[in-house]
């Protein structure tokens, strides 16, 4: 589905991606992963044109989307969630969902000052798949809650909601258990697992928590320097000596 | 979705039926001048407050806009057109510049918007006074007639050089546009508005097109500040260069800020109070702007939602207090 | 020819005011990441307070023009204190908003005390002098060569002392300065009365040869933003040779093109510059 071809990087010289290559398939799940710095939200934002490629090119079903603005790669089906949450902190946890899910619609000035009939069609549709997401996310009871009263997983649930909630056929996720404890992580995890199988989407995650990964990934893609070193399914990413290396051994086994 | 209260609806009732008869209790013609004066500041605020309080893109050619609508009306009604005519087109007019400006300046974010957005309006101003032939430079434009009468079946036209007249006009304008902006505000389309100032770049990630976006309320409140201009110039029957100067922009913002950024409410509360509290302030002369400003400075460090944004706070509050506390019960 | 020479020499002139009212606002606006739009008002303010100490108590011009100084200095201090430093961390919207505050209120201060006419402060240096088939007085002449001397003496200030160099890293760098423990609240009240200080100056040269009045902070102090803008916020670089620049463009523009529309072109440069490159001509590259 997602196809990343000799995707390079440079930041005035600094070669921050170098020549990366990877496929991710529709159904899976997979995680990108690599030391601190080894490039992998460079990756993530080269892909959903928050940077543009210094050469290489993206495809998303055969579809060209390299150096696209980003709000037009979200209407191709990959849809993202940011590092630091990213959540509209002034509005209410219901509009947060509305605007994501704003450009699967045609509202527009005229309709919306006109409130003609495919005004209303829009905004009901828009409302319903909102409800729909917050009940996946289990967070109905706080639709009208401003953003600041949720707890921090709660923040992070409903980030991904928004991410999820116009429908995309790829989801990105940039560490979405950063900063949480176990039982919360492996609660999110339940939920990118769920997203996968009730919601059909594809799932690109970027994560450090190994045994997370481990356990959730159908394959991983291992950068470092920028550079992808290997590549395959966990069992064989847990024994590659170049993988080991790069995280100068013991933490794998964790 | 967007439900008001009860309470809400019926202080709204009787705000309008209070605004109906206000031209029975206004005690001169020189006050009533002030009171109308104020109804159209009201609108060009609220227009400002669309792209300032709720977009969030400090455009400080606003006041520019306004004076963009007062020369085309007033050049277009000495040319002979009709009022009617000449007001729809001073919107579009505006638009039309907007547009431009906007190409340039929504490239850049934040303080350089706001500085562009202060060069255009200076490079309007200073256009009005050296285009004589058009504008008629320092002196402007005057003699201008009042609003074209309505022809109206059974009664008679409808004309417009008393002041009740105008005032009915003024408010007919202002409704209109609370109505315009309150259907955008309260709509998803404005939503994204929202997003825009709260998070730009999330908005971009999230599928929406922040530079068309901006352009949009852009317009419209480029297009609603002209029509403003376009029936102050119409109702002092003449317009002069101080009609699109930067302290246009200036007071604009100061109506917007102490009345209440991002809220319907906010902007015509400062738009509609401050000039007559300066008229009740008139024996402090030249000490009146001191004033404004030393307070424009308190308001954005200590209460920068204004005074109505502060009310709008307190209710937050209660309701976030009212959300954790049955939050709590939920989990127990 | 003759004409050229003189907008060449009128160009430079405004030039020197430009460039040093510019490099204090870009000290500020590098420092606390804040537009400090009433830094023209302050300028205006320095030309009165010199009148003031000329005209209504009789000192002589380079007395007043050195307790110009230090009061607005102290001004700027005040200003950061009680307008600016209490809304770091607020959306930068609401600086600008507060610096418009604060120079609506200098601008009706000065208004309140000095009348909306104009005054003008009685030239200390009328004498004529002809060079290369031009004239002047010789108060232009100070004018340039001034600015010029004051320039180089704030330079040496920033490259060659600790404070000033503590102010430049920061200008350049807040963040990095923060975490090696310099403290950004006294650096930003230095930088304050440094960049009134030398506005005051700048005001002090030129209003015997142009009247003072209320409203001519507005205008300066646009332009200096625009050549902050242009010239890199912090860039003390740029913020010199934009200032030259900008007299350059405006004196010959003015002289060629039209009188009228000189600040135009000024405004227009701008928009040309930043619509192509939005972060300025040698803005720091984000992302």
């Amino acid at each position: 589905m997602l196809k990343v071809e000799s995707v390079t990087k440079k930041f005035s010289g600094l070669v921050a991606v170098k020549d990366l290559s990877f496929e991710i398939a529709k159904g899976q799940i997979v995680a990108i992963i690599g030391p601190n710095g080894a490039g992998k939200s460079t990756a993530f934002n080269l892909i959903t044109g928050t940077l543009k490629p210094t050469w290489g090119k993206v495809t998303i079903n055969g579809h060209d989307i390299t150096g696209m603005q980003p709000y037009r790669i979200v209407t191709r089906g990959v849809a993202r969630t940011f590092q630091t949450t990213s959540l509209f902190d002034q509005l209410r946890v219901i509009d947060n969902l509305m605007i994501a899910y704003k450009w699967r619609t045609k509202l527009g000035f005229w309709n919306t000052l006109l409130h003609l009939p495919s005004w209303k069609r829009y905004q009901e549709r828009a409302f319903a798949r909102s409800i729909e997401v917050l009940e996946f996310l289990g967070l109905t009871a706080k639709a009208n809650n401003f953003i600041p009263t949720l707890s921090q997983e709660e923040q992070k649930r409903l980030a991904i909601g928004v991410a999820i909630v116009s429908k995309p056929q790829l989801l990105l996720l940039d560490e979405p258990t950063g900063g949480l404890i176990q039982d919360e992580t492996d609660r999110i995890t339940e939920l990118i697992r769920k997203i996968r199988d009730e919601q059909g989407i594809t799932v690109c995650i970027i994560e450090h928590k190994m045994q997370m990964i481990m356990g959730l990934a159908d394959r991983i893609v291992v950068l470092n320097y920028g550079e992808k070193i290997a590549e395959g399914s966990p069992e064989e990413i847990k024994v590659n000596p170049d993988v080991i290396e790069a995280y100068l051994g013991g933490e794998l086994n964790a | 979705m967007f439900t008001k209260p009860i309470h809400t609806k019926l202080l709204l009732g009787f705000l309008f039926i209070a605004a109906l008869f206000l031209p029975l209790y206004v005690p001169d013609s020189y006050m009533f001048q002030i009171v109308i004066t104020s109804l159209l500041f009201a609108i060009a605020t609220s227009s400002m407050n669309l792209i300032l309080g709720y977009t969030g893109q400090a455009s400080l050619a606003h006041g520019a806009f306004f004076g963009v609508g007062a020369y085309v009306v007033a050049i277009m009604t000495k040319a002979g057109w009709s009022f009617w005519i000449a007001l729809p087109v001073s919107g579009l007019v505006a638009t039309g510049i907007g547009f431009f400006i906007g190409l340039f300046a929504f490239r850049t974010r934040g303080h350089f918007f706001a500085i562009v957005t202060l060069c255009f309006g200076v490079i309007l101003f200073q256009v009005a006074e050296n285009w004589i032939e058009v504008t008629g430079g320092q002196n402007g434009i005057f003699g201008l007639d009042s609003a074209t009468p309505i022809p109206f079946p059974f009664f008679g036209p409808i004309e417009f050089s008393s002041q009740p007249a105008q005032y009915y006009l003024v408010l007919a304008v202002l409704l209109l546009t609370l109505f315009v902006l309150h259907r955008v505000v309260y709509s998803i389309f404005g939503l994204t508005f929202m997003a825009i100032r709260n998070n730009e770049e999330l908005a971009d990630a999230l599928g929406i097109n922040t530079f068309a976006t901006k352009m949009v309320s852009f317009a419209i409140a480029n297009f609603i500040a002209a029509i403003a201009g376009g029936i102050y110039a119409t109702i002092l029957g003449a317009v002069s260069p101080s009609a699109i100067s930067i302290m246009i922009t200036f007071n604009f913002l100061i109506f917007l800020i102490l009345g209440g950024m991002a809220t319907l409410p906010g902007a015509v509360i400062g738009a509609f109070m401050i000039p007559i509290i300066m008229e009740f302030l008139q024996f402090m002369e030249n000490y009146r702007m001191l004033f404004f400003g030393a307070l424009l400075v308190v308001v954005i460090i200590w209460f920068p939602m204004g005074f109505f944004g502060g009310l709008k706070t307190i209710n937050q509050k209660i309701i976030a207090w009212r959300q954790s506390n049955t939050s709590e019960d939920s989990n127990a | 020819m003759e004409l050229f020479l003189q907008q060449l020499f009128n160009g430079i002139m405004f030039g020197s005011t430009y460039a040093i009212v510019a490099l204090g606002l870009t000290l500020v606006m590098g420092i606390l990441h804040i537009p400090n739009f009433a830094h023209g008002h302050l300028y205006m303010l320095g030309g009165y307070i010199t009148y003031f100490f000329i005209t209504n108590l009789g000192f002589g011009y380079w007395y007043s023009l050195l307790l110009s100084m230090v009061i607005l200095g102290f001004v700027g201090v005040v200003m950061e204190r009680i307008v600016f430093r209490p809304l770091t961390g607020q959306p930068p919207i609401n600086a600008f908003i507060a610096a418009i505050g604060a120079l609506i209120f200098l601008e009706s201060l000065a208004l309140v005390i000095w009348g909306p006419q104009g005054m003008r402060i009685p030239n200390p240096h009328p004498q004529i002098i002809k060079m290369f088939g031009i004239t002047m007085e010789a108060q232009r002449l100070l004018v340039v060569g001034g600015a010029a001397v004051l320039i180089v003496l704030l330079h040496l200030f920033l490259k060659k002392t600790t404070t000033g160099t503590t102010i430049e890293a920061v200008a350049q760098n807040r963040e990095g300065a923060m975490l090696t423990g310099i403290n950004v609240n006294r650096v930003s009240s230095m930088t304050f009365f440094i960049s009134s200080a030398t506005a005051a100056v700048a005001a002090s040269f030129l209003s015997p040869i142009f009247i003072l009045s209320p409203a001519m902070g507005a205008v300066l102090g646009m332009k200096a933003f625009i050549i902050v803008i242009l010239g890199g916020m912090g860039s003390v670089p740029g913020a010199i040779l934009g200032g030259y620049f900008l007299g350059l463009i405006e004196a010959l523009g003015g002289g060629y093109i039209s009188a009228e529309y000189k600040d135009v072109f000024a405004f227009g440069a701008l928009i040309l510059v930043l619509s192509i490159k939005p972060t300025g001509l040698f803005g720091k590259q984000e992302g």
